[in-house]
């Protein structure tokens, strides 16, 4: 047996020595990235599993926590289905500058050996499942805006609806090979796809459905803030995964990119919870862990781009502007965004897109292949356009997206429950369910 | 027989139990409550939505006892209980008709 082996083996090298060029173009599947890439993987579902479900119905009414945390789950289970099915192949396969191919729905064509043109060191289903984590995650966000109102099936069609209106092809625009990435756009982990996506879809979800019942006027406080910050350090650890995997491989670029994150949220935290200090006499823990998440969402479009003090800055940037949005704007415009998926999201992906046009460093972004991109502070004032654009096209197509899908679910199901279900509690309602007997 | 109903801070349960039983009374019944008076409410802020609690969390202590101990004990209650800021509580006592203790039967003094 074992002389069997042996002279199979000489075999093998015997005919790969007497065809160097077919031993080149096959794919070259590092162990080290891969095995990161796993993590990474792991690391973002968690994100939205447990870590979005505690961290949003922690802010939710006692009525309503089971409910919140069920549009996580139902996002989860839904999104990845669907994305196996046809949302990775369309948003990257093909060379359409707009929308992807069929090519590898259903995965068809993903074989052991096969790897994405996007990230050639790991298998392409590796590639695929760390894709499909981040549309989950935008998904589920979405819910954060319409909790404690909206009706189960009308959030799980419009997961479903929107999945491919909007995030399919803002995903297949920026990293699958279209018209923004083409332009150079520079989006390194979603502040576009995912966190401008749903921001901007929560605001529009929010604006559509209407405001809670009592909003402005009775007691909406949170149900148990401690199950937020419980969220708040899922979500925190797991963007290392997020922001770090988006690498694409186990490098220098993935730990700069972990360390700008973890500075940004360091720094987003202090800033929020010392404008409270100052201007209500007290920091409250829901003003740190919000502040974290804003640096988070705010750091991502930049952080494989910038050096590490760059990550403070834009912390520091995310933690003040975020604030102002959640605690002034959305009181003076009376719009319900009932967990501030406009004002954390939404805000800090269109800033942070905007700063990864100010910080991005040639040094950083600098590559074997690539003679990297400068940004504003190091005197190119072309890529901050590049970014503007961004963010006008995904602001643009998402809300516009998104009313039609809300208009397409509404054509099957309503989307709100009635007043006698919201006073009663969509855990009741909705799932015939309570949190404590 | 008379049944004191006493409204008081929540820490100070043990306190106000410790000097009843010092007095000879060892039975008593407790309940969480939420109450609105003098102390009036407390702001809750969450991202800016300012909210006013009105209601604050007591501790409703119940103690039926013989008419004899009746001051002695709002004596004892008054003196665990008592912080001297506003929202100690208040205490109110109102007769009570008949007592019986479920085990053994028995009615009234016996019972207490």
């Amino acid at each position: 047996m074992t002389k069997l082996l042996a002279a199979t083996a000489a075999l093998i090298a015997t005919a790969l020595a007497a065809s160097p060029a077919l031993a080149q173009d096959a794919p070259q599947i590092s162990a080290a990235d891969t095995g990161f890439m796993i993590a990474a993987t792991a690391l973002v579902l968690m994100m939205t599993l447990p870590g979005l479900a505690l961290f949003y119905s922690g802010m939710v009414r006692k009525k309503n926590v089971l409910a919140t945390m069920a549009q996580s789950v139902i996002a989860t289970a839904i999104v990845s289905l669907l994305w196996v099915g046809a949302a990775y192949s369309l948003a990257f396969t093909g060379d359409n500058p707009y929308i992807g191919s069929l090519a590898r729905a259903l995965l068809a064509g993903v074989e052991i050996d096969t790897v994405s043109p996007f990230a050639k060191s790991i298998p392409e289903i590796l590639f695929m499942s760390y894709q499909m984590t981040f549309a989950v995650i935008t998904c589920a966000l979405v819910g954060g805006s319409v909790a404690e109102r909206m009706r189960f099936s009308a959030f799980i069609l419009f997961c479903m609806i929107w999945l491919f209106v909007v995030y399919v092809p803002s995903a297949h625009w920026v990293w699958g090979g279209g018209f923004l990435q083409q332009m150079g756009l520079l989006d390194f982990a979603g502040g576009t796809v995912v966190h401008i996506n749903a921001g901007v879809a929560g605001l529009v979800c929010a604006l559509v459905m209407g405001n809670r019942t009592g909003f402005g006027r009775e007691n909406l406080s949170p149900f148990d803030l401690s199950l937020a910050v419980v969220g708040t350090g899922l979500l925190w650890v797991g963007w290392f995964g997020f922001n770090g995997g988006s690498a694409l491989g186990a490098g220098s670029r993935a730990v700069f990119a972990i360390v700008a994150t973890h500075l940004a949220a360091c720094a987003g935290a202090i800033v929020w919870s010392a404008l409270e200090w100052i201007q209500r006499g007290k920091p409250s823990v829901l003003g740190v862990v919000s502040g974290a998440v804003a640096g988070l969402g705010t750091i991502t479009p930049a952080s494989g781009y910038i050096l590490p003090w760059h990550g403070v800055v834009i912390g520091l940037i995310a933690g003040a502007v975020c604030y102002w949005f959640c605690t002034v704007a959305k009181h003076r415009y009376r719009y319900d965004d009932t967990l501030d998926v406009f004002g954390v999201h939404g805000i800090g992906g269109m800033m942070g897109t905007l700063l990864a046009g100010v910080f991005a460093t040639r040094a950083i972004t600098a590559s074997e292949t690539d003679p990297g991109v400068a940004g504003l502070l190091e005197g190119d004032s072309h890529q901050l356009l590049v970014q503007a654009i961004g963010v006008a096209v995904t602001v643009a197509w998402c809300a516009i997206g998104t009313w039609l899908s809300l208009k397409l679910v509404s054509a099957f199901t309503l989307l709100r429950v009635d007043s006698d279900e919201e006073r009663e509690g969509l855990d009741i309602a909705l799932h015939g369910e309570a949190l404590h007997q | 027989m008379k049944i004191i109903t006493a409204i008081i801070k929540p820490f100070k349960l043990d306190e106000v139990r410790e000097s009843l039983t010092a007095i000879g009374i060892h039975g008593m019944t407790s309940t969480e409550v939420k109450g609105y008076g003098r102390q009036k409410g407390h702001a809750e802020i969450y991202r800016g939505a300012e909210y006013i609690v009105s209601f604050l969390p007591k501790v409703k202590v119940e103690i039926a006892v013989a008419d004899e101990l009746v001051d002695r004990a709002i004596e004892a209650i008054t003196q665990a209980a008592r912080t001297g800021h506003i929202g100690d509580g208040k205490i109110f006592v109102a007769p009570l008709e008949r007592a019986l203790r479920i085990r053994t039967g028995e009615t009234d003094a016996d019972a207490l």
